[in-house]
């Protein structure tokens, strides 16, 4: 057992890529079996991670020795550097085409989920803020809420919140795409860019999308993109300034 | 070859991380600010470029590819390794914040898709 845990030390992230292979391959069976794929395997494998996670300490799982390379493969270098490459789903091009509406979307979507969500952590005694803007920003997607919390100094329990909060918007907006997209008219591209630039969380609003209309998931998914560079852009630096004058 | 691919993005990376920092130092910040997102836009107007001028070739691109299909991965290894036991000795906050602002997001998009169409009539 001992020697065991050395080996899964040592090659930690080796280990790391198999430990979150299987947690994703375990995902996809729970998404179709027991959720008949309602809920995106992406959604329910971050969830289960957070569940890994409490029984691990400070550090989450990778508290235990022979899991410190999860705390690698997850850290700002690897998690930074993979979601810049989302950005190829992207183009300029593609956008210009919603104009000024489209970018009106980006910033209204992340202005309201920021002060909504941070509001709400305020109410319920995250009164500094650091944790404001980190929640507020975890309100945008569980993006934007790490790497605003790492930008500004947060502490690790209200990066973790700001995660759950994103996570909680990605599973609320794929459930509830397919049944409010008739209502709510998103129906066509140009509706579908606007629905990704405010609500943002990328896997959700490609989920929804899926579920509404599959034609629509780039368009959603495109401004989604842009909506999480916006997020990273303007919390950590203006909103975060905004809340540190007033609190 | 991928490593191009790769090579690129880290470019893209390095440069946005460098950006990231000198704002951050500017306003007196420790952390870095927005250097993901200027990353992101610097990747998506060289993306732009290269497809304009035909210069990416898909095994280039694959090599950026597979970094971003490693972002769920990767998340998932972010949430495990997370204090989640302290976040939720906060409770309910986490949910309500998820569902109100969500909710407002979802409100706003008639309005928006309304002005939308008028702009482009």
């Amino acid at each position: 057992m001992e020697a065991l845990v050395t080996l899964l030390d040592k090659n930690g992230l080796i280990f790391a890529f198999l430990f979150v292979g299987l947690i994703i391959y375990l995902s996809h069976i729970i998404s179709q079996k027991v959720f008949k794929n309602k809920i995106p395997g992406a959604a329910i494998a971050i969830s289960l991670g957070l569940l890994i996670a409490y029984f691990g300490d400070k550090k989450g799982v990778a508290s235990f020795p022979a899991f410190t390379g999860i705390a690698f493969l997850g850290g700002s270098m690897m998690r930074d550097f993979s979601i810049v490459a989302t950005a190829m789903g992207a183009s300029y091009a593609e956008i210009k085409k919603t104009g000024l509406v489209g970018l009106l979307c980006l910033v209204i979507g992340t202005l309201i989920a920021f002060f909504v969500g941070g509001s709400v952590g305020y109410a319920m005694g995250y009164t500094d803020a650091e944790s404001f803007a980190t929640i507020g920003a975890g309100a945008c997607t569980f993006i934007v809420g790490p790497v605003t919390g790492a930008a500004v100094g947060a502490s690790s329990d209200v990066i973790a919140i700001s995660i759950a909060v994103g996570v909680i918007k990605s599973i609320a907006v794929t459930i509830s795409t397919p049944f409010l997209a008739k209502k709510l008219g998103i129906n066509n591209p140009h509706t579908a860019m606007i629905f990704g630039g405010l609500v943002g969380s990328t896997s959700g609003v490609s989920a929804g999308l899926a579920a509404t209309d599959v034609k629509l998931v780039p368009y959603g998914a495109l401004t989604a993109t842009f909506h999480t560079a916006m997020g990273c852009l303007l919390c950590p630096s203006i909103l975060y300034f905004i809340v540190k004058a007033f609190i | 070859m991928k490593i191009y691919g790769v090579a690129i993005l880290a470019i893209c990376f390095l440069i946005g991380q460098y950006l990231g920092e000198l704002l951050g130092a500017r306003l007196g910040l420790s952390g870095n600010l927005g250097g993901v997102g200027i990353s992101m836009l610097i990747l998506i107007l060289l993306n732009d470029y290269f497809k304009k001028k035909e210069l990416l070739k898909p095994e280039t691109e694959k090599g950026i590819l597979f970094w971003s299909t490693m972002y769920i991965p990767v998340v998932v290894a972010m949430s495990a390794s997370q204090n989640v036991k302290a976040a939720l000795s906060g409770g309910w906050v986490a949910v309500l914040a998820a569902l109100l602002a969500t909710t407002c997001c979802f409100l706003l998009i008639p309005v928006l898709a309304k002005l939308g169409q008028k702009n482009k009539q």
